[in-house]
């Protein structure tokens, strides 16, 4: 038996007090990348009660994502917007999702993510990365970026943390894995990242600027 | 001096650009803080460090 919207908000009302829970529904954030630091990002913002998710990424869940990424093996080929709403729907029916199947560009980025209030960069690849960081500062100065670098190997947990860059730029990792050396991404610790930047969105939303 | 990620360097007169440069830093994988502020990438060659400046200079890696 599904609850009812009424019941799902009582219960978010509960767990997290009227007040902060109120922010967290009124918070629209952009998550640019859906894999392994992507698609728990959403599934810890949908549970939170997030106001709105945007999800952004080109691609299809492909079977090498499976040992790290939020989606099921029925789900493979399917576009990760598509398939990772369904999984979000499921989680929480009453979460407002906005599914963008595209690549983020310099040209698309400032049109696409205009009426969020905090970007997740949550891609894989460095240069992206970079160009989206370096985009949202220099163009889109309202805005909170919460980007992450450095979570890739068996390293220790307690490497992976969080850092107050500027005002309204945090960077979540251990800042040195690469994924291209050594064993590559996984999931535990890809995990770990991603609550680091799903946690940094929700203390940004209840006003705790600082690490 | 100019404090770089917590080291006192001395490139006073040095561009960012040269900088970066100089230490090996790939600088399409950067994102670079000065004083507090993010130094836009096309003003990398025009933004010359001064005594005292404070500098963060991020460095992407792969992997998410």
């Amino acid at each position: 038996m599904i609850p009812t919207k009424k019941e799902w908000i009582k219960a978010l009302n509960d767990r997290h007090g009227i007040e902060f829970q109120g922010k967290i529904s009124s918070t629209t954030v952009a998550v640019c990348g859906l894999g392994g630091l992507g698609s728990n990002i959403a599934i810890a913002l949908a549970r939170a009660g997030i106001g709105k998710l945007m999800l952004i990424d080109f691609d299809k869940v492909d079977i090498t994502n499976l040992h790290r990424q939020q989606y099921k093996a029925s789900q493979v080929g399917i576009y990760k917007t598509e398939a990772l709403r369904e999984n979000l729907k499921e989680i929480n029916p009453y979460l407002e999702t906005e599914a963008h199947t595209v690549c983020v560009t310099e040209e698309n980025a400032k049109e696409l993510l205009k009426d969020c209030d905090i970007i997740c960069e949550a891609f894989d690849n460095a240069e992206c990365k970079a160009m989206l960081t370096n985009l949202v500062l220099e163009e889109m100065p309202d805005k909170y970026i919460v980007a992450a670098s450095g979570m890739a190997g068996i390293g220790s947990a307690n490497s992976i943390h969080t850092r107050k860059v500027t005002k309204k730029f945090y960077l979540c990792g251990d800042e040195v894995s690469d994924a291209s050396d050594g064993i590559g991404l996984v999931s535990s610790r890809v995990m770990l990242c991603a609550a680091h930047q799903a946690h940094t969105v929700l203390r940004i939303i209840a006003e705790k600027y600082e690490i | 001096m100019v404090r770089i990620n917590g080291e006192k360097l001395d490139v006073v007169g040095k561009s960012v650009a040269d900088y970066l440069d100089s230490a090996g830093y790939d600088r399409m994988r950067v994102a670079v803080e000065l004083n507090g502020d993010i130094v836009p990438k096309v003003l990398y060659a025009d933004t010359i460090f001064k005594d005292g400046d404070s500098v963060e200079v991020v460095s992407f890696v792969g992997g998410g």
